[in-house]
């Protein structure tokens, strides 16, 4: 795939209304006015919305001109999202590991103290 | 992209600009700037963490000065499976560290790491730690890396996918 297509797939999941739609869509097909009721937006706005995701390749709609509803196309969403969320949990696992790091430094850290404080404890006595 | 966590946790953040060749990682600590600073600069603490559980990772050569420089190894069950290296170009105690990242099996690609410890107070710190590379394919596919699924795997996966939508 092109650079500028994976970009647009970014660019089309940087918006919380569109990652909104998307998840709305990941439950079943909906059509733009069964879209835009729990934004309050017009249908202008949500058509506009849809668009950047069509063009992105993750929404789809049918031919029914009527309701015309639209489709995601979860193959493409997931295997993107799967790629992000698979790089943050590597991240996190990382930081989980740092956190472990960071108490045991705690634990060293009191313990140093505590020896100190014993030291001068025996001394002064 | 951002992924988003379920409020109450701290989990790590994730945002790849759709326009810049950037991936920018967010996370808070239950400790001060000073000792997270100290886990990420001193190779004893580094070296504990910055690995996979089933990697070890063998310092070669660390040294956490402005202009100074590293190396290191990823080992599992002895053998080496990979090594990176790069340069400490700012290293500003506690509060910014500036790194270059390369991996060996890749001597062409290089990432400009700057890791900002800022102080919440309480005894807490937030991270940011902001990669920027020189192509939005490389940033694409340092986020892909480590998938089950290779990097050219992938773009194919998603070629065929998108031929067909």
């Amino acid at each position: 795939m092109s650079e500028d297509q994976l970009s647009r797939i970014f660019a089309a999941l940087a918006d919380p209304t569109r990652r909104d739609m998307v998840a709305r869509l990941a439950v079943g097909d909906a059509t733009v006015g069964q879209l835009a009721k729990p934004y309050g937006v017009s249908m202008q706005a949500v058509s506009k919305h849809l668009r950047v995701l069509e063009e992105a390749g993750l929404v789809s709609h049918s031919r029914d001109a009527q309701r015309r509803p639209r489709h995601l196309e979860a193959e493409v969403f997931d295997l993107m999202t799967k790629w992000i969320e698979k790089y943050r949990q590597r991240a996190e696992e990382r930081f989980r590991r740092l956190d472990a790091v960071l108490e045991a430094m705690d634990e060293k850290e009191t313990t140093d103290r505590q020896r100190i404080a014993d030291d001068q404890k025996g001394a002064a006595s | 992209m951002n992924t988003t966590s379920t409020p109450g946790t701290r989990e790590a953040q994730i945002e790849a600009d759709p326009k810049l060749p950037t991936v920018r990682i967010t996370r808070e600590f239950d400790a001060p700037p000073d000792k997270v600073f100290r886990a990420w600069t001193d190779p004893g603490l580094v070296a504990r963490w910055l690995g996979p559980r089933s990697v070890t990772t063998r310092i070669d050569n660390w040294d956490a000065r402005t202009g100074g420089s590293y190396r290191y190894v990823a080992e599992r069950d002895g053998q080496e499976i990979a090594s990176f290296y790069g340069s400490f170009h700012e290293v500003r105690p506690n509060e910014r560290l500036v790194q270059t990242f390369t991996w060996e099996g890749m001597p062409d690609g290089v990432s400009l790491d700057t890791m900002t410890f800022e102080d919440l107070g309480n005894g807490r710190t937030r991270v940011v730690g902001l990669s920027v590379v020189d192509s939005m394919e490389a940033r694409n596919a340092m986020m892909a890396s480590g998938m089950d699924v290779g990097v050219q795997e992938g773009y194919q996966k998603l070629d065929e996918l998108l031929a067909g939508s």
